[in-house]
């Protein structure tokens, strides 16, 4: 498998790995994939007051592009609004690391560990 | 630390061997000096060319024990368990129309299998036990009135594993089904005497064993005869069983690289056994790594070992300085985890994270060192990134987690 610079870039660099504390009020976690799968992403958001993503972290189960997929949304969504993260798209994702076609669900799974994480969020505050 | 090293660390024998360079010496003048052909009776070169051809013929017997005459020559094991199988089904199917192979054959049974269900005949598959090992009173219950062939291979391509080809040969025999055996990974590793196995064809390459690319051999056994249907129609080479010119150089270097394995196996053997453990034991001071099949029926020179929570491909990638394969190397391409590791109720986890490591002639002891370390400081690094693993420090049984699956 032939990978582009830029997920060998991230994948032997990647950004912003670690984690958040799940309770914090903060914090919103996504989890998405299956390890029968070959992928699990935990994608964790930190919110503002004012509601625009301060921080991120994540952790991956998966190949080189699920990684790199996974290290380049967590640089995305800092500093967006919860809204703007949601919208980023997974051909975005696809097409700046230029995965080939086989990869595009890592991209995908990238896609749908920001809404979940942003779901959490919103789960936590929903009610108040 | 890296002096001394050549990078990448070459660990994919099973793969393919490089070419001793003691039988690509040989091989040359029959490219440039000793060109003619085998089949050209006519003339010196011609004659030169048989000679060789014959002499190689002679070493490749006396490696696995048979008559010069019972061996036919090949493109490689491919070509030879094709024939095998294609040719007896084709020339007893008046007999009957059933075969039995097993789950944790290679592709090229496999898939034979499967063409050949598409011109009528029927194939039954049978499982193998935890260790990767065929269960006898499976095998015989799988065994019918019409079973024509049963096929089983001698080594397994991804995790060593020998099979009991002896009793498997007696229960075939007994009911007159011709048994077939694919033992590309076995020679130069493991004594084959098929004088006293009642194996009646057997696939042999060459790349495997230190010799070249593109040329095997099929033993088809004279007493009790065999018969094939051939499936290379054309001058009626090879006693009509495999037509087309002989690839001298191709053949020449076979033989020479199975005199050099019945010279050399009885040490090279244990050498590579003692780095072989050497490698278990560095890779077993990490935590939750997985040995695949049997570790006491096994060639001295496989190692497949999962490494828990890391993914297979991100782990090929990360261990660049080696070579080695995820699954094997001709499933590699596709996504799906190894179907011999789910084979042996491996879960798709594990059988993602799985790294075989073949040794072979020239892996030295500083090689597998570096290898170790390597390979945990790689394992570690990724261990970092893994959400499972997190889990799995945190005390969360990963069976009890509700995923979702894409």
């Amino acid at each position: 498998m032939a990978y582009s610079d830029k997920v060998i870039d991230h994948y032997e660099n990647p950004r912003n790995v670690g984690s958040f504390d799940k309770s914090d009020e903060s914090v919103g976690t996504g989890m998405v994939g299956a390890p029968a799968c070959g992928d699990v992403m935990k994608l964790q958001i930190k919110v503002g007051k004012d509601g625009v993503i301060e921080d991120a972290r994540f952790k991956t189960y998966g190949c080189g592009s699920a990684i790199a997929s996974s290290s380049l949304v967590t640089e995305w969504v800092k500093g967006r609004r919860l809204d703007e993260a949601a919208s980023i798209k997974n051909t975005q994702i696809a097409e700046e690391l230029s995965l080939p076609p086989v990869k595009i669900h890592c991209s995908i799974l990238a896609e749908d560990a920001i809404k979940a994480a942003v779901e959490d969020y919103k789960k936590k505050h929903g009610s108040k | 630390m890296k002096t001394g090293l050549n990078f990448p660390i070459y660990l994919d024998y099973s793969a393919t061997t490089p070419v001793d360079p003691r039988v690509a010496q040989k091989m040359i003048p029959f490219l440039t000096e000793s060109y003619g052909n085998a089949a050209s009776r006519s003339h010196a070169l011609g004659w030169k060319a048989e000679e060789a051809v014959e002499e190689a013929r002679e070493h490749v017997a006396a490696l696995v024990r048979c008559d010069a005459r019972e061996l036919v020559w090949t493109s490689g094991a491919t070509e030879s368990i094709n024939l095998a199988l294609k040719g007896a089904a084709e020339f007893y199917k008046t007999k009957g129309k059933h075969l039995v192979t097993v789950k944790t054959e290679h592709k090229a049974t496999l898939d034979t299998m499967r063409e050949l269900e598409r011109r009528g005949f029927e194939v039954t598959t049978i499982d193998v036990d935890a260790e990767g090992i065929v269960d006898l009173s499976k095998l015989e219950a799988a065994l019918r009135k019409d079973t024509i062939v049963v096929s089983v291979m001698l080594v397994n391509n991804e995790i060593g594993v020998v099979q009991d080809i002896p009793s498997i040969g007696e229960l075939c025999r007994k009911r007159g089904i011709l048994f077939h055996v694919d033992a590309a990974q076995a020679t130069g590793k493991l004594d084959i005497d098929l004088g006293a196995l009642k194996v009646d064809l057997m696939s042999l390459t060459a790349h495997k064993t230190y010799g070249p690319k593109g040329v095997g051999v099929l033993f088809v056994r004279r007493k009790p005869r065999v018969r094939l249907e051939p499936q290379m129609h054309g001058g009626g080479h090879e006693r009509g069983f495999r037509s087309g010119t002989l690839a001298t150089h191709q053949i020449v270097g076979m033989g020479e690289a199975y005199r050099l394995a019945k010279l050399e196996m009885a040490g090279e053997r244990e050498r590579i056994r003692g780095m072989r453990d050497r490698l278990l034991a560095g890779i077993r001071t990490m935590e939750e790594v997985f040995v695949n099949g049997s570790l006491e029926r096994r060639v001295p020179h496989n190692l497949n070992v999962s490494f828990n929570y890391v993914e297979g491909e991100s782990l090929i990638m990360a261990v660049k300085d080696i070579a080695v394969s995820s699954g094997s190397a001709c499933t590699s391409a596709s996504l799906e985890p190894s179907y011999v590791l789910r084979a042996l109720g491996r879960s798709d986890e594990l059988a993602h994270s799985s790294i075989r490591f073949t040794l072979g002639r020239f892996t030295t002891e500083e090689e597998i060192d570096y290898a170790v370390e390597h390979l945990k400081t790689k394992v570690a690094k990724l261990r970092d990134l893994s959400p499972l693993w997190e889990m799995y420090k945190e005390g969360i049984d990963l069976n009890t987690v509700q995923w979702a699956a894409h």
